[in-house]
């Protein structure tokens, strides 16, 4: 399979997008753009079963490897593999749910539509990045386009938001830029000059001093866009303030470039820091944990309340990377998708309930189950699931991880899985606070009588997420073998530089 | 048949139920869901009799042991540790025992509610919950594999919660199932982290395997189990322990009962199926499955006992003071669930040490007989009435005669008069205290007359007490609601005679357990004593029972209010997590980290406000940075050239 038909067809939806008039031309062509894009992501993923299947062992598959620009030896290098398949997978479900949501966008919609599928292209182009720099590259594209989404379409205290978060973002990309390229100026092939290639770099064994000065930067780098702590800052402002799709494409993806970013990049280059510092990312990913969990509990803004436990789940994924065993990374893979799917999910049901009651706040809400049944009915799946009950995705992906971290035998990772699993217990106290106050209860206003249910494309795009969610969630082996042996190249990885060193 | 042919239909077909009701039932089958849900449940029933027909009496005995069987097991997720969480079905005594329980209780309470909730708005939504419910508990007692429970474990909680919650617009309710949840979410802490550690030390999850492996005192995961060990006790005990407390928050064990009295907030068949007669005894069964690890860590057993026999006798304390009658019948369950964990805790593996873990099962058994008849009797009166309050109620015996009998006979059966069920379930559980462990006997012998007491004491109140002042109304039960009644009845007064340990004991062999004529006089006595009291002071309205409580002054009001336990959550959740951890945390994130990321792009604009004054663009201005740089240069050079 042809990989760059992940980029050309989003591609060819932007240009498109260029020539239509109107909200029905744009939103149809949009839709229609992700409509293929979502087959294409199904596509990949039967081929790569197909070929995984026929006994290709390659780490990566269906390779294209092209000069960008010889002088910096950058190259056009994509692949993929059973993770990046899956966070292809995520893209193409959040993209099209997202599309579906914005149906009713009228001002400026053109313009609306062409920066959402623009921030779709930075995405695929991401995950199937084998270079550094084109990595680097896509990573970029998903910048800007936030800054407008949230500037221009926005609520609240938009400007502010997007700039704190245009600004966060371009600090990590920063950061994460230095890390990438003090690994190319300690690269050498075989010809004697660098690389920014990561198979190749992969397989060097870059000095431990090295990789001390230029991990921090590049995982703390990626830590920003995956809410890291302390730099998690930029999520609460930033979803909150952000239209519907755009805190769906922000949490659901954005924040798993970054996870995708220090598993692929900070670990699987350089591993002998990734041991050495992973006592302090777990510490800080504990934190995020707890402590963005005990923080969800004092927010009164659906979409606060949204954010400050995507920091939490957030900080499972660095766990899950940061206790370094195969089981956790592949938890925490798991938890990128699972994450990625609900939280989308999670915004698309508190825009809906926004549009119709205009208003955020949990006091002002009450009794939507009698009003608008769907929209509740979904608000409570997705609240199960944020909350890890088994059946849906969260859970899958938590337990995986509570399991990895307890095979590593020091007391150290012990308590710290303890401290995770703490947090089950304060995620079950926000959930049920806020389905109690806002779905449940009497009904808090006359007025709410007058809302309609979800329309068509509502059901639609909540529908898709829904099914994703339910799906690893009873089965969850399919996306486990999908995603393992890769967790097992990482892991291999890791060992041998611990052998080496 | 082949168990594998069919057996995993009796946890689908609910699940079916499930999706069915929950995804078509309000558009489609509206009023015809119950109908649906009750013909789902009898199909499971059936094949669940037909199961335990065929396993107890045909090929579930070989080699004088009951077998463990395994007809289905499917790797759900595989963890590269080597471990891996299975689907499967496990079939040994007391899986059977449950399945039976579990879907001919849940059988008894679709029907009841056919008539109960008649004209419910949400009629097929109720019945879809009821489904899962039963699908998820049926998944919790044939688990193969210990996360298999927890999986299940939690979906029964969910259930639990949706049911409590079920009138979602009453405050208290939709409070009473968040406290139910959060409650036993903090004990599945325990749990979870126990069967962590369990899976850790002995290497896998699967429940076979890791009892064969920690039972083993030469295998090497015993050894290391026992050595290990953190704050001077072994991690054996610790994960044990652990176990056990999120057995004891499902089971609302004592300090971990109270969320079942808010949770009677639900529909009041709800309250007979899952508050009663199954989801509150997986905590039992949870020890039970896991008995053989638990019966060579005397320290655990020795808190299961201490649990057991402290929430028996605190329960039925406060049961005597309430008068809401559907909590007086939950803190008689949790009095009750407390009999059957002390008893798992005075026994020991194998043989006659054993036999108080047959008769914890027997009464979990005759239990979920007489106290769903209980339940649902009272959610008759309620119909009726239209209220919860002892106050509402009094000479109803003529109005409602089929509840009536119904439920003496199961009044009788709680309090221990021969030759009701359970009768002879107590008597067992006795027996067993008495030979290993004199204080437990003690508080259970007490225990068991005042059972007698708040148990007349209720029923005077409902069916005695005044005259007959209702008026009919046109209120009949209907025959669905009077169905369930006289056949749980019948079974409240046959299941005692079944020989149970030949069919469960803890090593699978049969245990037989004679009769003790001269050993039954004393609990019978205890018994008649409750009762003769509770008939003296609330047969007729009388002064009596004000001048008791006044006698008892201030033991009576803690025990009215249930001994101040919820204030002290209520202190302990508002006052120090709310204030002491959830507003810091909100508030140095608010000001401390976002404070110093504002701060940087703060002083960063303020830096560049000064610096930029110097761009001005102006040319004289540029002029004169020039030579003043050059002056400030060239008095550099010169005073470094001399």
């Amino acid at each position: 399979m042809n990989l760059s038909l992940l980029l050309l067809v989003p591609l060819i939806t932007l240009t498109a997008l260029l020539f239509c008039k109107g909200l029905k031309q744009v939103r149809s062509i949009s839709l229609f753009g992700s409509a293929v894009q979502f087959v294409l992501s199904f596509v990949l993923l039967y081929w790569y079963w197909k070929e995984r299947a026929s006994g290709n062992n390659a780490a990566f598959l269906f390779e294209e490897n092209y000069v960008w620009y010889a002088p910096l030896h950058i190259n056009y290098h994509i692949g993929v593999d059973g993770i990046s398949v899956a966070m292809i997978l995520l893209t193409s479900f959040v993209v099209l749910a997202g599309v579906l949501v914005s149906w009713k966008v009228e001002t400026l919609s053109k313009e609306f539509f062409f920066l959402l599928l623009f921030l779709g292209v930075g995405a695929y182009g991401f995950f199937i990045s084998l270079d550094l720099f084109t990595l680097f590259f896509f990573l970029e594209l998903s910048v800007i386009p936030k800054y407008l989404l949230i500037g221009i379409w926005g609520s609240g205290k938009k400007e502010y938001s997007a700039m704190k978060l245009a600004l966060m973002l371009m600090g990590g990309s920063g950061f994460v830029f230095i890390g990438l390229a003090g690994l190319f100026f300690n690269t050498n092939t075989v010809d004697g000059t660098h690389t920014f290639d990561i198979l190749q770099i992969a397989q060097m064994h870059i000095p431990l001093e090295v990789q001390q000065i230029f991990f921090p930067f590049a995982f703390v780098g990626f830590g920003v866009f995956g809410a890291l702590f302390p730099f998690h800052t930029w999520v609460p402002d930033g979803h909150s303030s952000a239209p519907t799709a755009a805190s769906m494409f922000l949490a659901g993806i954005s924040m798993k470039l970054g996870g995708y970013g220090c598993l692929r990049v900070a670990t699987f280059l350089m591993p002998d820091a990734a041991q050495q510092y992973s006592w302090i990312i777990i510490i800080l990913s504990c934190i995020a944990i707890l402590y963005g969990a005990f923080a969800t509990m004092m927010q009164t803004d659906l979409k606060y309340i949204n954010a400050y436990s995507s920091v939490s789940h957030c900080g499972f994924v660095l766990l899950g990377i940061g206790i370094l065993t195969k089981t956790a990374i592949a938890g925490a893979v798991m938890q990128m998708v699972s994450h990625g799917l609900m939280t989308a999910l999670f915004f698309a049901a508190i825009g809906m309930i926004y549009d119709r009651t205009h208003t955020r706040q949990m006091a002002q809400l009450g009794g939507l189950l009698k009003v608008m049944p769907f929209i509740s009915t979904v608000f409570v799946i997705v609240a199960l699931c944020s909350l890890g009950l088994p059946g849906l995705s969260g859970f899958v992906a938590e337990v995986t991880i509570f399991m990895g971290s307890w095979e590593r035998a020091d007391a150290f990772y012990k308590v710290a899985t303890i401290v995770a699993c703490a947090s089950i217990v304060v995620t079950a106290v926000y959930i049920l606070r806020v389905v109690g106050k806002a779905i449940m209860g009497p009904l808090a206003s006359k007025e709410f009588n007058l809302i309609k249910d979800a329309g068509w494309h509502e059901k639609l795009a909540t529908g898709l997420l829904v099914v994703a969610i339910v799906a690893i969630g009873v089965a969850p082996f399919w996306l486990n073998n999908l995603i393992g042996p890769d967790a097992d190249l990482i892991m291999k990885n890791i060992s041998n530089g611990m052998v080496i060193k | 048949m082949n168990y594998a042919d069919y057996i995993a239909w009796i946890p689908l077909l609910p699940l079916a139920g499930f999706v069915l009701l929950g995804l078509f039932g309000k558009r489609f089958f509206k009023q015809y869901s119950g109908i649906i849900g009750v013909f789902i449940l009898l199909v499971s029933a059936a094949l669940a009799f037909y199961t335990a027909y065929i396993y107890f009496f045909i090929n579930g005995y070989e080699d004088g042991v009951y077998q463990k069987l395994i007809p289905i097991k499917y790797v759900w997720l595989q963890f590269y540790s080597g471990t891996s969480i299975d689907m499967g079905i496990l079939l040994d005594p007391i899986s059977v025992m449950m399945m039976v329980i579990v879907t001919f209780v849940s059988l008894m309470v679709h029907i009841f509610s056919l008539g109960y909730m008649k004209g419910e708005e949400r009629f097929s939504t109720y019945y879809a919950f009821l489904s899962l419910f039963t699908f998820s508990m049926l998944g919790l007692v044939v688990a193969s594999n210990i996360f298999q429970i927890y999986f299940f474990w939690e979906l029964v909680g969910i259930s639990s919660y949706l049911l409590i919650g079920f009138y979602y617009d009453r405050p208290s309710a939709v409070s009473a199932a968040k406290k139910a949840f959060i409650v036993t979410r903090f004990a599945d802490l325990g749990f979870l982290i126990g069967i962590i550690i369990l899976a850790f030390e002995g290497g896998t999850l699967d429940f076979n395997t890791l009892i064969h492996r920690l039972t083993d005192l030469q295998s090497p995961e015993y050894i290391a189990i026992t050595t290990a060990s953190f704050l001077g006790i072994s991690v054996m005990t610790w994960a044990l322990t652990l176990v056990f407390m999120g057995g004891a928050g499902k089971s609302a064990m004592f300090p971990l009962h109270i969320w079942l009295p808010d949770a009677m907030e639900g529909p009041t068949p709800v309250s007979a199926l899952i508050h009663a007669a199954t989801m509150v005894v997986a905590g039992v069964f949870l020890v039970a499955r896991l008995f053989p690890v638990f019966s060579i860590n005397g320290a655990s057993l020795l808190i299961v006992t201490w649990v057991g026999s402290v929430s028996a006798l605190f329960a039925a304390i406060i049961a005597c003071t309430q008068t809401d009658i559907k909590r007086v019948l939950a803190y008689s369950t949790v009095s009750q669930i407390g009999y059957m964990i002390f008893a798992l805790g005075v026994a020991r593996y194998g043989g006659e040490a054993g036999a108080g873990y047959t008769a914890s099962m027997f009464h979990l058994f005759t239990h979920a007989f007489f106290k769903s008849l209980l339940f649902l009797g009272a959610g008759a009166v309620i119909h009726i009435v239209h209220s919860n309050e002892m106050k509402d109620m009094g000479g109803l015996r003529k109005l409602i005669p089929v509840t009536h009998i119904t439920f003496l006979i199961a009044c009788l059966a709680i309090a221990g008069v021969p030759p009701f069920a359970g009768f002879f379930s107590k008597e067992e559980v006795l027996l067993a205290a008495y030979n290993s462990n004199k204080a437990v006997y003690g508080i259970a012998l007490f225990t068991s007359g005042l059972t007698a007491f708040y148990m007349f004491r209720l029923y005077f109140s409902i069916f005695w007490r005044k005259e007959q002042e209702h008026e009919t109304h046109g209120h009949k039960l209907s025959l669905s609601m009077k169905l369930p009644l006289i056949i749980l009845a019948a079974g409240t007064l046959l299941v005692g005679f079944i020989p149970f340990g030949k069919f469960v004991s803890s090593d699978g062999r049969t245990l037989e357990s004679p009769f003790h004529f001269e050993f039954s006089i004393a609990p019978v006595l205890f018994a008649l004593a409750g009762i003769s009291l509770a008939t003296w002071i609330y047969k007729k309205e009388s002064g009596r029972s004000q001048k008791l409580a006044a006698a008892l002054g201030g033991f009576y009001r803690a025990a009215y209010k249930k001994f101040y336990m919820d204030e002290v959550y209520m202190f302990v959740t508002k006052k120090i997590i709310f204030n002491l951890v959830g507003k810091p945390a909100a508030w140095i994130d608010k000001y401390i980290v976002d404070g110093t990321m504002n701060g940087i792009a703060f002083s960063t604009a303020k830096v560049s406000g000064w610096i930029k004054g110097i761009q001005s663009g102006k040319v004289q201005n540029y002029a004169l940075y020039f030579f003043v740089g050059i002056i400030v240069l060239s008095i550099v050079i010169l005073y470094l050239w001399k």
